[in-house]
């Protein structure tokens, strides 16, 4: 079996994480600061320390500004309600995933005006586009690092520079690069840092985050869920400190443990490693399906400027059909489709077809990746018609 | 005869700010533990960092240098 859905969650996971998982779930296991007897301390530190690793492969200011949520989608709601009002202005990318879409669109009908800047059919974006857009009084620009789609990288320590000149904040979703890219949200200037655990940190699903920066004021970004925090529980308001204002309620302990060894073992084998490694990977999908008749590859042409993810459609095949073909006949794991992205699909003209997606990751080889390209030689090579029904 | 031990707590207004603080403080050689928040002190978070009374003004410089938040110092106890 070859697994190229990397992508959508990385798999298998390391047994640094299975292990923490199990390791919380049969001693760390009380409810983290919640009660002060030993099981709920060991908890909370676990969960603390999972804190410590995200604010320190990020280079964030403080532990105590990394959010704790259920995943990517769930920290850019959080951002984008949390922090929007009626008459602000939003202003996002053609490449967007739903994740930030979706909540967008719903803020517009409650009266946010947004802007979205059309992007080139390959994903990338122009500056002059960004900076024509970025009009005084815009409340916040929301980016993804790198498209789920095509994998196209988005500048973004340039969109934000030309958007603290607006005096926007920027909210970047990250779900594709955290742990396979250097984020350094201060060198990078972010100012909401959305995250999810299950991909590039290795980690289980069901555990991500936001990460706060310097701009962002505690007091001036609404939960979107109140309840008990295990602080201040004489009021029966929502507590104001960070990160107990926006983490209602228990938490995802075992997915916290599990995200905390993730990103260790991320920082242990190296971020700049993992890059290399994953556009080797990259580059050789790129050429050898490119080199096939009839398939048509989408999104930056140097490797270099994508994340490890590589989009293509076959002339006369139904994408779900290869899907199938590759999963039955030949074990390749892979997503087809417009993979919750629409918008991108209509940005480089795939819309509503979509494409087949392949996305290596740390246990795919290149081995791996020859077999995929061969695999799809040969199924084109049977000139199967594609069904017209 | 010894007297009986004076301690401080250090009251935080979250846990993940208690841990913070403990990192902190252990690191910098101070002997402290973590303890349920002693009820006639706050209820506002459920635990608090405990350390030896006549390390009070170290306890606060640390965190004050490091810009560790926290609510109160109370002294215990003695």
């Amino acid at each position: 079996m070859i697994y190229l859905d990397h992508a959508a969650t990385s798999w298998p996971k390391p047994v640094e994480v299975i292990r923490a998982l199990t390791d919380f779930l049969a001693q760390a296991g009380g409810n983290p600061g919640r009660s002060g007897h030993r099981l709920s301390i060991a908890a909370a530190r676990t969960v603390y320390e999972a804190r410590e690793a995200v604010a320190e492969l990020f280079n964030a200011i403080d532990p105590l500004r990394v959010i704790f949520t259920l995943n990517a989608t769930h920290a850019i709601n959080l951002a984008l309600n949390g922090l929007l009002k009626p008459g602000d202005h939003v202003v996002t990318s053609g490449i967007e995933h739903n994740s930030v879409m979706r909540p967008l669109r719903a803020l517009e009908k409650r009266g946010v005006r947004l802007t979205v800047i059309r992007c080139k059919p390959d994903g990338s974006i122009n500056m002059p586009d960004v900076a024509q857009a970025l009009e005084p009084g815009v409340r916040m620009v929301v980016v993804n690092h790198a498209s789920n789609v095509m994998g196209t990288i988005l500048p973004v320590a340039q969109i934000a520079a030309v958007a603290h000149r607006a005096g926007a904040l920027v909210l970047v979703d990250a779900a594709q690069t955290a742990g396979a890219f250097p984020i350094d949200i201060d060198a990078m200037d972010i100012d909401l840092l959305a995250f999810t655990g299950h991909k590039g940190l290795q980690g289980p699903p069901g555990i991500g985050g936001l990460v706060l920066g310097h701009r962002v004021e505690a007091a001036e970004i609404e939960p979107l869920v109140r309840g008990g925090t295990g602080s201040g529980s004489e009021s029966e308001s929502q507590p104001e400190a960070l990160p107990d204002k926006l983490e209602s309620g228990t938490g995802n302990g075992p997915g916290a443990a599990g995200l905390g060894a993730g990103v260790r073992w991320v920082m242990t084998r190296g971020i700049d490693a993992i890059r290399a490694y994953e556009i080797e990977l990259t580059r050789a999908l790129m050429e050898g399906l490119g080199r096939i008749p009839g398939v048509t590859v989408y999104g930056p042409d140097d490797a270099r400027q994508r994340a490890a993810i590589v989009s293509f459609t076959v002339s006369g095949q139904r994408v779900s059909d290869l899907g199938l073909i590759l999963d039955e006949e030949f074990e390749i794991l892979c997503r087809m489709g417009l993979h919750c992205a629409p918008a991108a699909h209509r940005t480089m003209g795939t819309f509503p077809e979509g494409t087949i997606r392949f996305a290596p990751g740390l246990s795919t080889t290149i081995d791996d990746v020859q077999a995929a390209i061969e695999a799809v030689a040969q199924i084109l090579a049977r000139r199967r018609p594609a069904k017209q029904n | 005869m010894q007297d009986a031990p004076v301690f401080g707590v250090v009251l935080f207004y979250t846990t993940s700010a208690v841990l913070r603080a403990e990192k902190k403080l252990a690191g910098s050689g101070l002997a402290v533990k973590l303890i349920p928040t002693p009820r006639q002190l706050s209820s506002d978070c459920g635990l608090a960092l405990r350390f030896d009374w006549s390390q009070a003004g170290r306890v606060r410089a640390l965190l004050e240098a490091a810009q560790l938040e926290f609510q109160a110092v109370k002294r215990i106890g003695g």
